[in-house]
């Protein structure tokens, strides 16, 4: 059995008018949303664009916030500070390894809860959908702040509950070590975000065709072959915009690690690293840099994402 | 009736409206609000000072100042700064100069380790407002088991050999954090060590005391107590209130800790959480040196208070500053607050005398305390210093030098930090 979507409806030209030439309709309908989105576009550029292009400009001086002065171009010399510096990999790979095992664990949490909430009974289904979305309405910070008090030697509960496990003791250090902190940081962010990942997997859920799923069942296929060859294809999209949004949301993680551990034990992310040259070090040129330098990160992912999501519908269309 | 109250909001704008100076505090409990308000009403309608927080640790409140004074923001008269700070600021031109009289006046019969924190190139960029320095605090019941005679000076050696013997608990902090710093300048100091020998202006100039034999010597001891068994699980995370905590513990034993521990006590005592008995067996004593014979270099903490250089009223501000830290002052903020006084003679105060059974003890650890490494880097010379010297188990007579060759490199923008 092939996977199940509905036929790509084809997007035909209107006949009657000339290639190439705008009716006055739609000319007018131009002028409208320009007036209508420019406003908005303005404010975007202002707040948006031109930060971006003075952290550029910033990133290529050495410029410390104290020392005015001395302010000196350097070109791209920071940029090959930071890029030749073990302390960049290493944050990087921190950055990656929580990203890549948040936005997993997530995804297969979240459309798990998805199911679980389209499936629900109707007379409890807003409760279920209120209960699942609590941890999202919660600020970072104060749930950071609840899972570290929930690990702390001092103030936990996690290691008295937990004893039975191996591994886990009364005087298990979760924030002593490397992977420990990673684990309780990916925790937090988890149980935090599963939720957003959720609400746009069930607007994805609803908008798989309840046909193709009658039709499945009468040919016989059983849950799980109606799960992956029916329901998961056709909701592809929903799918690849949840992921890519956690992941540009994950990739740039700063309030758990601040909270828990402020970077002790390896657990530095790349924000966090900027945070430190910019703010902490007041080193504008440095920090600006590593800005720049996530920034492109983001973009990538973004990138590669939005390529490899056509990639994959394009693929689709061959199959059949 | 309109215009007369927008005269008095308007602040320093008209003739007819008394100055306001407005007074950035680290957040306590309420005792500068309370001088901040008695200086006011002393200054017959001179100047009118209004307090503002600042975010609770210092690193935050640094970095807050800092970036509203690169801005010029004239806003602020005076701050309540950390120690460590006042060199980053003055070396930037952040501070206004202090007049000469002023820095007479405020200098006279206070702590030299406070003045030393508060110079800057050979000149008083500050006004020491309070002193801080941690205490060696014992239970007189597990020093006696152990035979350990407190009257007399003690090292880290014979601690970590008391408590193991005695199966409890030596509390230090172990933390990636400033406390870190504490502990080990307060023992290269007492090794006879200094984290910078000389500050130079230019981070070329400086010269760092860490590849020398004190220094490796106090690393030694760092890593001896980490790895002993005397420390908690979660030493490396160990903050002051998690030492303050398990030296309330049954199975607490040493501890090296700010004052604030005893009023702690007391209070939790008041509220029924905690028994009498704990805090009747506490004892202090000047803080642990690294060898015998050595001195002991306890460490200095505590608050300056410095005028901005872009206040539109620096005189008045200097004004303000020397009613803030007349002794009354400070002995009543040292009662009210628990926040050690930098003027020596406010120990003989008889109030402080009855609140503080420690009094001398704290004086006496002034007299000795050393201050931390005095730089206008300092945020980069205590993030170069954490990164090596965490996890302090993992300290060995190499750990110094390495640390000197990043914080060089990190210095000369050749490496992240």
């Amino acid at each position: 059995m092939t996977q199940t979507t509905l036929p790509p409806v084809e997007k035909t030209q209107p006949v009657s008018s000339p290639r190439g030439t705008i009716s006055d309709r739609s000319r007018a309908e131009r002028k409208l949303g320009w007036l209508l989105a420019g406003p908005a576009f303005l404010v975007m550029l202002l707040v948006t664009a031109y930060p971006i292009v003075q952290a550029v400009y910033y990133s290529l001086f050495s410029y410390r916030l104290t020392d005015p002065e001395n302010r000196s171009f350097e070109g791209l010399g920071n940029y090959w500070v930071i890029l030749t510096d073990a302390v960049w990999w290493q944050s990087i790979l921190v950055t990656v390894i929580i990203t890549v095992i948040t936005v997993a664990v997530e995804l297969v949490l979240g459309f798990a809860l998805a199911m679980v909430m389209a499936k629900a009974l109707s007379s409890i289904r807003p409760v279920v959908r209120a209960a699942i979305l609590i941890p999202y309405a919660v600020i970072t910070v104060v749930s950071a702040f609840a899972w570290a008090f929930a690990f702390r030697i001092s103030t936990g509960f996690v290691n008295t509950w937990f004893a039975w496990l191996p591994g886990v003791s009364d005087t298990t250090d979760w924030f002593g070590g490397q992977a420990s902190s990673l684990f309780v940081i990916c925790i937090a962010e988890i149980w935090k975000t599963t939720p957003f990942i959720s609400l746009l997997l069930l607007a994805g859920l609803a908008q798989v065709p309840d046909v193709l799923q009658e039709a499945a069942k009468v040919d016989g296929a059983t849950a799980w072959q109606r799960l992956w060859k029916v329901t998961i294809p056709n909701m592809k999209a929903a799918i690849m915009v949840a992921l890519l949004f956690r992941t540009l949301d994950a990739f740039r993680i700063f309030d758990s690690i601040f909270i828990m551990t402020a970077g002790a034990n390896n657990t530095e992310s790349v924000s966090f690293l900027a945070y430190r040259q910019t703010i902490s070090r007041v080193e504008i040129g440095l920090g600006s840099a590593v800005s720049v330098l996530l920034f492109l990160s983001v973009v990538l992912i973004a990138f590669s994402f939005i390529k490899g999501f056509r990639v994959d519908l394009a693929q689709a269309r061959g199959d059949r | 009736m309109v215009a007369s109250t927008l005269a008095a909001c308007g602040g320093g704008g008209g003739d007819s409206a008394t100055p306001v100076l407005n007074w950035y505090i680290n957040p306590d409990s309420g005792g500068q609000a309370a001088i901040a308000e008695r200086c006011s009403a002393e200054s017959n309608g001179a100047y009118q000072i209004e307090v503002s927080q600042l975010p609770r640790d210092s690193p935050a409140q640094r970095e807050q100042l800092i970036r509203r004074l690169a801005a010029n923001d004239a806003s602020i008269d005076l701050m309540s700064l950390d120690v460590v700070f006042p060199p980053e600021f003055a070396q930037a031109d952040f501070l206004a100069p202090v007049p000469e009289d002023v820095a007479q006046e405020v200098t006279e019969g206070v702590f030299q380790g406070a003045v030393d924190s508060a110079t800057w190139n050979d000149e008083l960029v500050a006004v020491p407002f309070w002193s801080n320095t941690q205490l060696l605090w014992y239970r007189k019941s597990v020093a006696e088991a152990a035979g350990l005679d407190m009257s007399q000076p003690v090292t880290w050696d014979q601690l970590i050999e008391a408590a193991e013997g005695q199966g409890k608990l030596l509390s230090a902090q172990g933390r990636r954090s400033e406390s870190l710093m504490v502990w080990f300048n307060a023992m290269l100091e007492s090794a006879g060590g200094q984290y910078i020998e000389e500050s130079g202006e230019s981070p070329d100039d400086i010269q760092f005391g860490l590849s020398t034999p004190e220094a490796d010597r106090a690393s030694e001891v760092m890593a001896a107590v980490a790895n002993s068994s005397a420390v908690g699980a979660g030493f490396t995370t160990a903050s002051e209130d998690t030492s303050a905590t398990e030296f309330e513990s049954d199975d607490a034993g040493f501890m090296v800790n700010w004052p604030f521990v005893y009023a702690q006590a007391l209070s939790k005592v008041e509220a029924g959480t905690l028994d009498q008995s704990v805090p009747d067996d506490y004892g202090w004593a000047l803080y642990p040196a690294v060898d015998e014979g050595t001195p002991s270099a306890p460490p200095l903490g505590g608050i300056d208070i410095a005028v901005s250089a872009f206040s539109p009223n620096p005189d008045l501000a200097y004004e303000a500053v020397t009613c803030i830290v007349q002794d009354e002052n400070q002995a009543e903020y040292m009662v009210t607050n628990g926040n050690p006084a930098s003027s020596i003679a406010v120990y003989d105060d008889p109030e402080v005398q009855e609140a503080y059974p420690m009094a001398d003890t704290i004086r006496e650890s002034l007299e000795l305390a050393a201050s931390r490494p005095l730089t206008a880097y300092y945020s980069e010379v205590l993030g170069s210093f954490l990164r090596e010297f965490h996890p302090p188990g993992s300290v060995n007579d190499q750990t110094g030098e390495r640390t000197e060759t990043l914080t060089r490199a990190v210095l000369s923008g050749e490496q992240l930090l």
